[in-house]
């Protein structure tokens, strides 16, 4: 009797749980980098259309992984593929949005903007040779700031990421000591610092932990009002990461000659270029299983394209019409949906 | 008694009491301390949360306002309902077996070995063998291989505590049903279960208190996911997952989101445990 | 009620407390019991049957026939459910297998000793254990160190110091401690714990011992909120109430004689408990304290949130640093091929490690159980 109660309860669970006829709901999984402007995009689409976009935003590792093994309609990452990559995987690519990784710390009396770092200093404070922030080298960069003479805790990310590669890319660029002991890559043998999960968990880790400095993607700096630091760009100017700086450096990308768009928009030339900037790329099967559901996100995709604004807001720079243009002559080419 | 000075050895050991018990006081105050810091932290961040929104809205995207649980809640019952009813009517049987048919038998001796090992696993191996198990089976995350993963877990407790709850059940009844002329498994449901039933239930209870809280395992099996959704073939929504990706992230509205789910768990756990314990002991002074 | 509740929860051997189990069934013959009088008795068997005795012995047989199909087919759904146990854990030991083979024939015995993580080194990740296996049997250790002696003296003024008022109250409250879930203390420990022990208790140590030759480098800084002496305070909370119910528990078993003796000799508490109460409940102390070990080794969401995922060995303990299960859970959703390999390798590893404290345990337990002459 007990038994078939039970079995009574387990059908009725089941029933409920028969898939519901939801309106189509996209799934994608990927960089944390474009968090903040996929999630504002998807709830503004949701309330226009009624369509979901189901977006875990679980690292660009972990999002190559999700695309890969097909569980997800859509993969993001901020460090692209290269063709040849994309072309073993079946995979097409195409960059979405661009944004500016920045150093946050977290330092009692430091307002952000106030403190100027420079790429070799970054890259000795990650390395682990500048130990505390009155560090001679710091000091030099900001003669008129107080700086306290407490130890620097390093966050770095824990899991494999587009921030770090493209954040490992640019410290390689300017300092030979980080290129030939750590390199660039999506994860690499950090050798100091502790290990947060995601933009969100160095952002969150910065917030809590005194004297601590980390990197980020601008939106999470802005959002969560932490500290950030100006660099020292290419072109020796001291930058703040603005979206006129971002945008500047964003110029230099030749996007009709990249095979995949791939382009990595570091150390970029010019007065006002940030540094660090970066862009973020979308990953699609050129032949999907679920053709309905590719087609979905790709209509999600020109819908975001033309809601450029909202990412102007949280200081993401959109891709310039051109390049869009190109972007969706890709798809009909390329992305088998019919 | 001598009026001689006192032994100096007997003050010597007197001190030693006194700083042992000394140091007993304050072992219990230092775990009580524990205790109380954190249902204080639990309470006071948790309570900012709670309102009928949490369990009418569903999860919010970072920095907004607004927003609830809903869909967690929901994802997170339904799991947990899977689960216990996959695991506990295979560890009720289990434990049946082992302290009816085979209750001297070296098998039992060896399965309550082994159960007593599951019981103790780590959760995360658990998930880690569903995921081979299942997950790349399937092809990709789901609310089953999420509910399977909690059956794993479920089953070695129910098993243990049917076994210890049925051997308590006097053979006198069992031997009086059988002389009256009724087979041994009419025997085991009729009068065996309707005994024990107090401490089966318990038993049961204990394990969905168990699996509510459990995390690591639902991590690579159910994933999450931001919107109501009640299809199991995919990902859904968990409580657990949910607290785990919005605690990690600087968004106010978030942390306080994943306190009001901690507390609710939190809650709904120890009320479990309660329960258990009511029922426990109002089996035992009939 | 209140053992029950430990017996279910798997936290304590019947075996420990002696309690019989019920007696097995009993071989003295019984006075035969009055037949029961049935329809079948009256029926003169000299005779053929008649129709209507010939159909209700077919239908009682046929009744006795369901039952005894009922009876095997419930008694087969039980071995098979019994045995399913076994294959259960079968299962989980092969899936580990076949999902570490990859990492087991890359690296080999090299995996145990290698202290390098670098899962996306081109051509081929060096991926090595031996910063997980440090972190997890050091905060392992240490939660123990500091557990063992906490969760003794607690269950010693439980049972010898407490007003009986207190008693019950006292321990529901540790008991509340076990069934809070992990991510909680995991949430707790990140946002409250780690930055007091960073800004206060850290600090303190750290200066204490600046000038100790060995002790200095142990207890190194800089201070942080996330290192390997956070999680093993935590750690140590969340086995604490496992360690003080159970040794709560044999402590009461302890024949009072035997304490009225040492009383009455002129023994001062702490040397009745020190002398008496310890040595005879020594075995249950440590088989509980096993368990709760295992319980520790395995912990992942508490741990993770408080141990700053760093895989390079640091002696200072202020340091962060990382365990196995922390490990998988941060990086296996991202993982695929040798590192996704190397990291059910690693699961493997734990799960051995838990199974063979626990099988210690279990046995140093059946070894108490007979020799209490079971």
């Amino acid at each position: 009797m007990k038994l078939s109660s039970i079995l009574a309860a387990v059908g009725l669970v089941m029933g409920l749980a028969a898939p519901v006829a939801n309106a189509a709901d996209i799934s994608g999984a990927g960089a944390t980098f474009p968090f903040p402007i996929y999630a504002k995009w998807a709830d503004a689409y949701k309330k226009e259309t009624g369509n979901g976009l189901n977006y875990q935003s679980i690292g660009s590792g972990a999002g190559i992984k999700q695309i890969v093994a097909k569980t997800v309609t859509f993969g993001a990452t901020d460090a692209p593929m290269t063709a040849e990559e994309l072309k073993k995987a079946g995979l097409v690519q195409w960059p979405m949005v661009m944004g500016g990784i920045v150093p946050v710390l977290n330092v009692e009396g430091i307002k952000p903007g106030e403190l100027v770092l420079d790429g070799p200093t970054l890259a000795n404070i990650f390395l682990g040779t500048v130990k505390t922030w009155d560090d001679a080298a710091i000091k030099k960069l900001n003669p008129k700031l107080a700086l306290p003479s407490t130890s620097i805790t390093v966050v770095r990310r824990s899991d494999g990421s587009g921030t770090t590669f493209n954040f490992t890319d640019y410290l390689s660029k300017i300092s030979a000591d980080w290129k030939s002991k750590i390199g660039a890559a999506a994860s690499v043998e950090w050798p100091v610092g502790v290990g947060a999960k995601g933009n969100d968990g160095v952002a969150g880790n910065v917030g809590q932990t005194k004297n601590s400095i980390g990197y980020v993607e601008y939106a999470y700096a802005k959002q969560n009002k932490l500290t950030y630091a100006n660099m020292i760009n290419k072109a020796g100017k001291v930058v703040g990461p603005t979206i006129e700086a971002f945008q500047a450096a964003a110029a230099n990308a030749d996007w009709a000659n990249s095979p995949g768009y791939y382009q990595i928009l570091t150390e970029q030339p010019g007065d006002a270029s940030w540094p660090i900037t970066a862009a973020t790329f979308i990953l699609m099967h050129a032949e999907p299983q679920d053709k309905a559901a590719s087609g979905e996100a790709l209509k999600f995709f020109a819908w975001a394209f033309k809601n450029s604004k909202m990412a102007e807001e949280l200081d993401y720079i959109p891709m310039p019409t051109a390049v869009v243009g190109l972007i969706e002559k890709t798809w009909a080419n390329d992305i088998k949906v019919k | 008694m001598s009026t001689a000075t006192p032994n100096p050895y007997y003050a010597g050991r007197k001190r030693g009491n006194l700083i042992a018990m000394g140091l007993c006081y304050a072992a219990t105050l230092f775990g009580l301390t524990w205790l109380v810091l954190i249902l204080v932290t639990l309470v006071t961040n948790g309570m900012a949360g709670l309102s009928l929104d949490l369990l009418t809205q569903n999860t919010p995207p970072p920095n907004s306002t607004g927003g609830g649980l809903a869909n967690a809640i929901v994802g997170s019952l339904m799991l947990t309902a899977i689960g216990v009813s996959i695991g506990a009517p295979i560890g009720l049987l289990a434990g049946t077996y082992m302290a009816e048919y085979g209750r001297h038998s070296k098998l039992t001796s060896i399965i309550r070995f082994i159960n007593d090992i599951l019981l103790s696993a780590p959760s995360i191996i658990i998930g880690l063998f569903v995921y081979g198990a299942v997950v790349v089976p399937m092809g990709g995350f789901s609310g089953i291989a999420g509910a399977l993963a909690l059956a794993v877990i479920v089953i070695p407790v129910v098993v243990r505590t049917t076994e210890d709850m049925l051997l308590l059940v006097p053979n006198p009844l069992r031997e009086a049903a059988s002389a009256l002329g009724l087979p041994r498994s009419l025997v085991i449901k009729r009068i065996a279960y309707r005994a024990a039933k107090a401490g089966l239930v318990t038993g049961v209870l204990l394990a969905v208190a168990r699996v509510s809280g459990e995390t690591a395992p639902l991590l690579f099996t159910v994933l999450n996911n931001q919107f109501w959704s009640l299809d199991l073939t995919n990902s859904v929504a968990n409580l657990p997952v949910t607290i785990n990706n919005f605690v990690n992230n600087p968004d106010p509205n978030w942390k306080k989101l994943a306190w009001s789910g901690a507390l609710l768990i939190t809650i709904a756990v120890l009320s479990l445990n309660i329960a258990a314990r009511v029922i426990g002991s109002s089996r035992s002074e009939k | 009620m209140f053992l029950r509740l430990l017996f279910r929860t798997g936290l304590l051997p019947r075996s420990v407390l002696h309690l019989k189990r019920s007696p097995k069934p009993s071989r003295t013959p019984r006075a035969p019991s009055e037949p029961a009088v049935s329809h079948m008795a009256t029926i003169d068997t000299t005779q053929p049957l008649t129709q209507a005795e010939h159909s209700e012995a077919q239908s009682r047989a046929q009744v006795l026939r369901s039952m005894k199909r009922g009876d095997i087919v419930f008694e087969n759904l039980s071995k098979f459910a019994a045995i399913s146990v076994l294959f259960l854990l079968g299962g989980i030991i092969i899936s580990l297998f076949i999902g570490a083979w990859p990492a087991i024939k890359t690296y080999g015995f090299d995996f145990l000793t290698t202290q390098r993580w670098a899962p996306s080194l081109k051509p081929q990740p060096i991926l090595g254990a031996l910063g997980p296996i440090y972190g997890t049997l050091v905060s392992s250790l240490l939660a123990m160190v500091i557990a063992v002696p906490v969760g003794l003296g607690i269950s010693i003024f439980l049972t010898e110091l407490c007003p009986h008022v207190l008693r019950r109250p006292i321990s529901i409250a540790i008991e509340l401690l076990a069934g809070i879930p992990s991510i909680i203390y995991g949430m707790w420990g990140f946002f409250v714990l780690g930055p007091f022990l960073a800004e206060s208790f850290q600090p303190a140590v750290i200066n204490f011992f600046a000038d100790v030759p060995v002790l200095n480098v142990i207890f190194a800084g800089p201070a942080s909120n996330l290192s390997l002496f956070n999680a093993s305070l935590i750690l140590a909370i969340m086995v604490l109430p496992f360690i003080t119910a159970i040794s709560r528990d044999v402590f009461a078993t302890v024949p009072t004689v035997l304490k009225e003796a040492a009383y009455g000799a002129g023994c001062t508490t702490w040397e009745v408990v020190w002398n008496v109460v310890i040595p005879y409940t020594r075995v249950g102390v440590i088989g509980g304290v096993m368990l709760a070990l295992g319980r520790a080794l395995g912990e992942t969401m508490a741990v993770a949130f408080v141990i700053g995922n760093a895989f390079k060995i640091q002696a200072s303990i202020f340091a962060p640093a990382t365990t196995i299960s922390a490990a998988i859970a941060s990086e296996f959703a991202e993982s695929d091929g040798l590192h996704q390999s190397s990291l059910i390798l690693l699961g493997l590893l734990l799960f051995v490690l838990t199974f063979c404290v626990l099988a210690i345990a279990r046995m140093m337990l059946m070894r108490l159980e007979r020799n209490q002459g079971k």
